[in-house]
């Protein structure tokens, strides 16, 4: 008997559901909001005095489930150290075809270099644009592969899809699009490629 | 070629061929208009109705984006507006295929003669009064019969599904063409009877005459809301819409009479099915929301009311709004199950209709005053919302029998 009252109501719920927002973001024209625990891309971190945090010591290598970081290590110049240890890291690089964006890195490393970043558009031609070296990993550079090469090619600042509502402590110095308003769509803040300004993250 | 079809309606006995007497089937006066002029109105009906089709597409996926509180198609064109397009071209260019198995000239021919005669019926709706498009009349046709008309020709339409069933040659689709068919037949009942109401208290089945009966005594909703309710649903039924579109069930029942056919002929089916769609919002303000005039309330007001006069706008505005009704049950409601549909088709409907034309039969043959029609119309709405009070109180779930074992 409540049969046409509870039709009723169907049609009372999905005119409501009619004069709401819809949740879609349209993504490429608009910014993702990413979550506080959002894992994007690896960043490799320094210290205030623009020192790399990473010691080479290869302990996210082995916490990898996915064998996806090789990491080489080299003794530090004591003139013109690298990084605050005594060793750093020569050549670092992470497959992100192999990567599972675990986080066990971030959790194994004892300096707290390896930090799961913002950056997820890393979609890319060939099999070795997916392995990121330092240069593409340090927190002065600014995007994925393929966007700082687009970048170069247009002459423009790194387009990124995401914007974020807060900054994480240890992502500092990375330059994130800040999300001003929560579910309000606003144009990717753009963001120089490369910051001249940046006190903490040149080294010297 | 259609328009010369409807001119010729009663010499061609088109609706003599349905089995009415062509007697019947005079035009009420002779019409004014030249040939050549109801030609460019017959065209103008059916490249509007083409028109209104393809947009209603966008229209319906837009409204039932938003009511999944998603946004709907926007890529193609300006906010989506060139969706119509891309859908035509890509359901031209896709490859056409017919069964091998299949009978070519009846495949051919069903959704033919589903979209022919789904397009001949909107011509007799009238938009205004007389000699409201630049001097002609605002309609393509007048006929003494039209509601006969309109109900004969729209019902070949049943013709288009089985035969498509038929001739696809695959179990399938004949299954889904009969029961279709069943479906649409015993809902044409229902339809039919709700129909007889406004029909025997007018005493004519001319549109236009409809209409002016209720520019003299109000609205028909007012004195036959049950008949425009149960005609309301039932034409849901006849246009195959979703609570009632068992005939293309393409979730659960593999599609449907419609399964084998691809491309363009697709298509074809999909046009008659919304052109249905249009020419039931257009019948329903027609028959029950006084036509192409404006509501009367608004007349009183001094300046808008010779404002809002335009004929054709209120005509569209009615459209617009039974449309949007439709898609708005679509949105709403899932489909009912075959047995169901059957049950309430001729268990709730048919009975409900058939004492509501008693009724009015029985005001009508006893000069009764109308009165009573429309307290009875006003009584109907209270009980129903009562009804609707009692029933919306929250009930104990009803226990389900699970099988004894592991559970």
């Amino acid at each position: 008997m409540s049969s046409i009252a509870a039709l009723a109501q169907g049609l009372g719920i999905t005119l409501k559901a009619l004069f709401s927002k819809p949740v879609t973001i349209p993504y490429p024209d608009a910014p993702v909001p990413l979550k506080p625990r959002w894992h994007g891309r690896h960043v490799l971190t320094r210290h205030p005095n623009g020192l790399e945090k990473c010691i080479g010591c290869s302990l996210c290598a082995a916490a990898c489930p996915a064998y996806a970081i090789y990491v080489e290590a080299a003794e530090n110049d004591p003139a013109h150290p690298v990084s605050a240890g005594e060793r750093y890291a020569k050549v670092y690089e992470i497959n992100m075809l192999r990567c599972i964006f675990c986080g066990l890195c971030e959790e194994a490393c004892p300096t707290g270099a390896v930090v799961l970043g913002y950056d997820f558009e890393m979609a890319d031609y060939r099999y070795s644009d997916f392995v990121y070296g330092k240069e593409d990993m340090l927190v002065e550079v600014q995007g994925t592969k393929p966007q700082r090469r687009e970048a170069k090619y247009t002459g423009q600042a790194v387009k990124r899809g995401y914007a974020v509502p807060y900054v994480r402590a240890e992502l500092e110095g990375v330059q994130a699009p800040i999300l001003k308003e929560k579910r309000k769509a606003p144009a990717v803040r753009e963001v120089e490629a490369h910051p001249a300004d940046e006190s903490s993250s040149h080294p010297h | 070629m259609t328009a010369f079809s409807i001119r010729r309606v009663p010499k061609l006995g088109f609706v003599g061929l349905l089995g009415i007497a062509p007697a019947f089937a005079q035009a009420s006066e002779a019409s004014t208009d030249p040939l050549w002029m109801v030609g460019i109105k017959a065209f103008l009906v059916i490249f509007g109705l083409l028109t209104a089709f393809a947009y209603m597409t966008l229209i319906e996926r837009r409204i039932l984006a938003r009511i999944q509180i998603r946004q709907g198609p926007n890529r193609v064109g300006p906010d989506g507006l060139l969706q119509p397009l891309a859908d035509a071209i890509k359901s031209i260019l896709k490859e056409d295929i017919v069964p091998r198995a299949a009978d070519k000239l009846v495949f051919w021919l069903a959704p033919m003669i589903s979209v022919t005669f789904a397009v001949l019926t909107f011509g007799l709706i009238p938009f205004g009064p007389k000699h409201a498009f630049f001097g002609f009349d605002p309609w393509v046709i007048n006929l003494d019969v039209g509601i006969l008309y309109i109900f004969a020709v729209s019902e070949i339409a049943v013709y288009g599904i089985f035969l498509a069933g038929w001739a696809s040659n695959s179990k399938y689709s004949l299954l889904g063409s009969l029961r279709s068919s069943a479906a649409l037949i015993s809902y044409e009942l229902g339809l039919g009877m709700s129909l007889l109401a406004p029909v025997v208290l007018v005493g004519s089945l001319n549109l236009q005459a409809i209409v002016e009966w209720q520019h003299t005594h109000g609205w028909l909703i007012l004195y036959l809301l049950p008949a425009f309710a149960l005609f309301v649903v039932s034409s849901m039924a006849e246009a195959a819409r979703t609570p009632f579109d068992l005939p293309e069930a393409e979730q659960e029942l593999v599609g449907g009479y419609n399964t084998e056919y691809s491309s363009i002929k697709w298509a074809l089916f999909q046009m008659a099915e919304y052109i249905h769609l249009i020419t039931a919002s257009a019948l329903i303000p027609t028959l029950f929301l006084g036509g192409w005039r404006m509501p009367g309330f608004l007349t009183a007001i001094p300046w808008i009311g010779g404002f809002f006069a335009w004929p054709y706008l209120w005509m569209f505005v009615k459209i617009a709004l039974f449309l949007f009704f439709f898609i708005w049950v679509r949105g709403t409601f899932f489909r009912l199950r075959y047995d169901q549909l059957m049950r309430f088709g001729w268990g709730r409907l048919l009975p409900l209709a058939l004492i509501w034309f008693l009724i009015v039969a029985a005001v009508v043959a006893f000069k009764l005053p109308l009165s009573i029609l429309a307290w009875l119309s006003a009584l109907s709405l209270i009980g129903f919302s009562i009804y609707v009070v009692l029933g919306a109180k929250p009930q104990a779930p009803r226990r389900t029998m699970r099988p004894g074992v592991g559970d």
